[in-house]
């Protein structure tokens, strides 16, 4: 409905002739998080950093929103909220931003690394919070690192505050040894217990040294160069992957770790680049492939030609809704995607059923209309529309839960269906 | 540049957004990023809501900035309008659009629209959440209530009809808001008075126009209403009732001030025990809530009710009283100054976190910030005001106001502590091999113990030697303790005997921490190296209530 800054292509729909999937692009209301949802996460993950939000009343509400509940103690993440007199001159921004971050390293000891995190009103008036954490990093060396990144709704949607923040961590990494060997790079942030099972499956593989990113201490974070070779665990960290590959690092294509098949493809992609036979491979994930047929077989049944609707939200959608049309048998009516990366997408996209329609970008009200007209089986949506399509008689599935749980690998494969499987199963059991 | 953990309101577009949600065939634009439609979860999580709040954000991007944004509001709102057919429009910005200065107002009225378009000027970097609601509100008053009357019209009598009276003040998202209202509509049903409009919840643009036909105003919640009850009484001349009723004496007192507008007897409504609160803490099972220490926080409205209703309706000793509601601040000191005691106004979360650890309440009476605060400390606490979660939003009737409201409250106020007379008798049996001594009183959590945990009782080793160890901010502060990180003084730890930890461990849990602290206050005032069985009883008699 907005027509918002030119379309590079016209809005009309364009087939991609090697993916066999149709790709529109559209332009207008969006409803989807900001990049700061994604401190909600991360803060948890670098378990020794602090998220200072600079920015406004709006910025601090929307975490604790995003949050839904207010469980801890002191929470790693706050935001310095700006006011008039900030923005008036009357205060200088810069002296009043050093007091604030003195006052929380003084309260919180603890923290190793801080994030100044930029949010929407720092980016209008062009606050330096580049400068600023260079600059507050000299004062609180060596304790306290000092990075900055934009989480802001104007630059970033909802999952890409993590690649924003990631990419910020590409030039702390150390530089591995030239003579180094060659060295994988699991790049994305993943539950600790989904690692440590990856960790395990790379180790019997042979696939040595094997590093995360993010680690989850800030004095932890891998070293990086040109032997590095790196997997993405998610598929929307678009910065970091240019920022590593300019330290020197090469990235491995392969779809993403969500399903049985995504992740023997994305495990596959690393075990061939590190010449590991293909037999050996075979004998090594067979367990977990059959953990995951086990845990996938009653979902099947349920999920079997399930007509479903995605809302852009996470960029997980086109992994997700390959997992649930190959794997499900599930129809994709429409995928939306906030964005598309077609380069760490690709393999993705050759997966889709033929004909498969992506949008990309949003109009929300338009969207909404074709969502009730196709009348789906279950809708993947963002918490704010669950409710009123619920009400309207739509089975949905709201997607933040898909970044809160662990749903990546073998031995997460039947959660994720599950998830996908409750609504439907729910409707089933209510008789009100 | 204020550091901010956990807000206690949003921003003022949030509060317009409140009172647009509430009302019917009205659309609001909101200039604004994308990251500002988290807003909708509000209404359709938290309070459940089966549609999406009539808003229309621009979402406006990095890359539209400096060229076009105002024309992305220009079409947003022809675009609302043409979809959404309203009677009438408020356009405004949010925090950030407000930094590119498009004029949402002027752009709006540019495109002569055939319905009313109201400007909302929020200053988001000055103001918040409620004073939002206030100025939406009565802008909307003002725009569609319609002219004044000619001057020397005198206002109707009410003379051989039933009087007339608007309800102002319920909201979206609104703290029982929902229930209020049917307790206030049955109020005043039974005094013979009729409800002319309710707003903004489920008012439409048009029912503000027939404002002016009623007789009086009802201000249920000043937050909200007060600004355009005020201009309704200026313009035409309309009466207000502004008492709360909150609690048994506040609904009475409610239902003999609109009586007297009204010009009608309130004996028959207010005969007999309209509320079942003064005889239930009559009755001789509620002695032990005689001067339990209460701790109240929460909006204005709320905050001051909730102290008046604990102090002389259930005889707790109201021991903190505060406030996020600077704009009230004023009301809330006075009340505070009843109880003998001084107002916490503040919107850090930390200084109130600060002030009841300080107060040791047995009860803390707050918000959802507070409940998180309360579990930390082992405290029980009840939710009387927004912010509030999906928890405080019951499927079954809970109102705060009227007769009835009064009952919710007694149960609301009382049960948690109920729960702790139960751990007490159970404390009784402690020496059973059912029990232990390091049982966590079950209805608190994982958190036990100690009701109120003062600062100088949360040393690591309690009847270790004394010793100084330096300011809490030099060690490693884990997250999801009780370590206070805001205290700053040295921590002392204090050497009680083995007689008198034994001792100790016979008071009932949840009078036992404020022993102890009162103890060790007790001894380090006198400089006593060892607490004794005497020491005890001494510091016992030196503070007893």
């Amino acid at each position: 409905m907005n027509a918002h800054a030119p379309l590079t292509r016209l809005d009309g729909a364009c087939a991609d002739p090697a993916a066999g999937v149709t790709i529109r692009q559209e332009r207008g209301q969006r409803a989807v998080f900001c990049g700061l949802t994604g401190i909600v996460w991360l803060h948890r993950k670098i378990q020794d950093a602090f998220f200072l939000v600079v920015g406004s009343r709006t910025c601090a509400h929307l975490i604790q929103s995003a949050a839904g509940v207010m469980i801890f103690a002191e929470p790693r993440f706050a935001t310095a909220i700006m006011d008039e007199r900030d923005l008036a001159g009357i205060a200088d921004m810069n002296d009043e931003l050093d007091a604030v971050v003195a006052r929380l390293i003084d309260r919180r000891p603890d923290i190793r690394l801080l994030f100044l995190v930029g949010s929407c009103p720092s980016e209008v008036i062009k606050l330096d919070l580049g400068r600023a954490a260079q600059r507050l990093s000299r004062s609180f060396a060596p304790s306290v690192r000092v990075l900055s990144y934009s989480g802001s709704g104007i630059e970033t949607t909802f999952t890409q505050g993590e690649d924003a923040c990631l990419a910020s961590l590409v030039p702390e990494m150390p530089v591995s040894a030239a003579d180094a060997e060659p060295s994988l790079l699991v790049v994305g942030a993943l539950a600790d217990v989904v690692e440590d099972q990856f960790a395990r499956i790379f180790a019997a593989l042979g696939i040595a040294p094997v590093r995360f990113l993010p680690a989850r201490k800030a004095g932890e974070m891998p070293p990086l160069g040109q032997g590095t070779r790196y997997l993405l665990a998610q598929p929307f960290l678009t910065d970091t992957a240019r920022a590593l590959e300019e330290r020197g690092a090469t990235r491995l294509a392969a779809p993403f770790p969500l399903g049985s098949e995504g992740t023997t493809a994305w495990l596959w992609a690393a075990a061939e680049s590190f010449g590991v036979s293909r037999a050996r491979f075979e004998s090594v994930v067979a367990p977990g492939q059959a953990r995951a047929a086990t845990a996938l077989a009653p979902y099947r049944q349920r999920l079997a030609d399930k007509r479903v609707f995605f809302f852009p939200d996470s960029q997980l959608e086109i992994p997700l809704a390959r997992f649930l049309s190959r794997e499900m048998g599930a129809e994709l009516i429409e995928v939306g995607t906030p964005y598309l990366h077609r380069g760490h997408l690709a393999d993705e996209l050759a997966l889709l059923p033929a004909g498969t329609q992506i949008v990309e970008g949003q109009s929300l009200d338009d969207q909404m209309d074709r969502c009730r007209e196709a009348k789906p089986d279950l809708t993947v949506c963002g918490l704010g529309l669950a409710n009123p399509l619920e009400a309207e008689g739509l089975a949905t599935k709201w997607s933040i839960e898909l970044l809160f749980t662990p749903i990546q690998g073998y031995d997460q494969a039947g959660d994720l269906a599950e998830l996908f499987a409750r609504p439907l199963l729910r409707r089933t059991r209510l008789e009100v | 540049m204020q550091l901010t953990v956990w807000t206690y309101e949003g921003p003022p577009h949030i509060g317009a957004m409140r009172v647009a949600t509430a009302m019917r065939g009205l659309h609001y634009v909101l200039h604004a990023p994308q990251g500002d439609t988290y807003a909708d979860l509000l209404f359709t999580m938290i309070e459940r809501r089966d549609a999406r709040p009539p808003v229309t954000y621009t979402t406006f991007q990095a890359r539209d900035l400096g060229s076009d944004t105002a024309a992305i509001f220009k079409d947003a709102v022809a675009a609302a309008y043409e979809r959404f057919k309203p009677q009438a429009m408020i356009v405004g910005a949010s925090c950030t659009a407000e930094l590119i200065q498009d004029d949402p107002g002027g752009l709006a009225k540019a495109l002569a629209l055939p319905i009313p378009v109201i400007p909302l000027e929020l200053p988001a970097y000055q103001k918040k959440e409620n004073w939002g609601a206030s100025e939406t509100f009565y802008r909307l008053v003002r725009a569609l209530s319609g002219p004044p009357p000619a001057a020397g019209i005198e206002r109707e009598s009410a003379d051989g009809r039933r009087p007339l009276c608007n309800i102002l003040g319920p909201t979206a998202l609104g703290f029982r808001h929902r229930d209020d209202l049917v307790e206030i509509r049955s109020l005043l049903e039974r005094l013979g008075i009729d409800v002319n409009v309710v707003a903004p919840l489920g008012a439409s643009p048009s029912d503000l126009g027939r404002l002016p036909d009623a007789d009086f105003n009802v201000v249920l919640y000043p937050e909200t209403a007060k600004a355009a009850a005020q201009y309704l009484q200026k313009t035409f001349g309309q009466p207000m009732v502004e008492t709360v009723p909150i609690g048994v004496q506040a609904t009475v007192r409610f239902v003999e001030e609109v009586a007297r507008i009204a010009g009608i007897d309130p004996a028959p409504v207010l005969a007999g025990a309209p509320s079942r609160l003064p005889w239930y803490s009559r009755s001789v099972d509620s002695t032990y809530l005689t001067g339990k220490r209460i701790f109240v926080f929460g909006d204005a409205t709320h905050a001051i009710a909730m102290a008046r209703v604990a102090a002389t309706e259930l005889g707790f000793k109201v021991v903190g009283l505060g406030t996020y509601s600077r704009e009230f601040a004023r009301e809330v000191r006075a009340e505070a100054a009843l109880h003998g005691i001084e107002a916490t106004v503040t919107d850090d979360y930390l200084d109130v976190e600060a002030a009841i650890q300080a107060a040791q309440p047995e009860l803390v009476l707050g918000t959802q910030m507070e409940r998180h605060i309360a579990k930390r400390l082992g405290v029980p606490c009840a939710v009387i005001s927004a912010p509030i979660h999906v928890q405080d939003f019951p499927a079954r009737h809970s109102p705060q106001m009227g007769f009835e409201g009064a009952n919710v409250l007694f149960d609301t106020l009382v049960h948690p502590l109920m729960m702790g007379l139960e751990e007490h008798l159970i404390g009784m049996f402690r020496e059973d091999s059912e029990f232990h001594a390091d049982a966590a009183p079950s209805h608190l959590g994982r958190h036990g113990g100690a009701p109120a945990a003062a600062p100088a009782q949360d040393g690591p080793a309690l009847a270790a030697p004394s010793i100084e160890v330096g300011p809490a901010s030099t060690a490693p502060a884990p997250q999801n303790t009780n370590t206070p990180q805001t205290h700053q003084d040295p921590v002392v730890v204090f050497l009680w005997d083995a007689a008198a930890e034994k001792e100790l461990k016979k008071i009932p849990f949840f009078v036992r921490g404020k022993a102890r602290a009162n103890t060790e206050r007790f001894a380090r005032e006198r400089a006593l190296s060892l607490i004794t069985v005497e020491t005890l009883y001494d510091a016992k008699a030196h503070f007893g209530r």
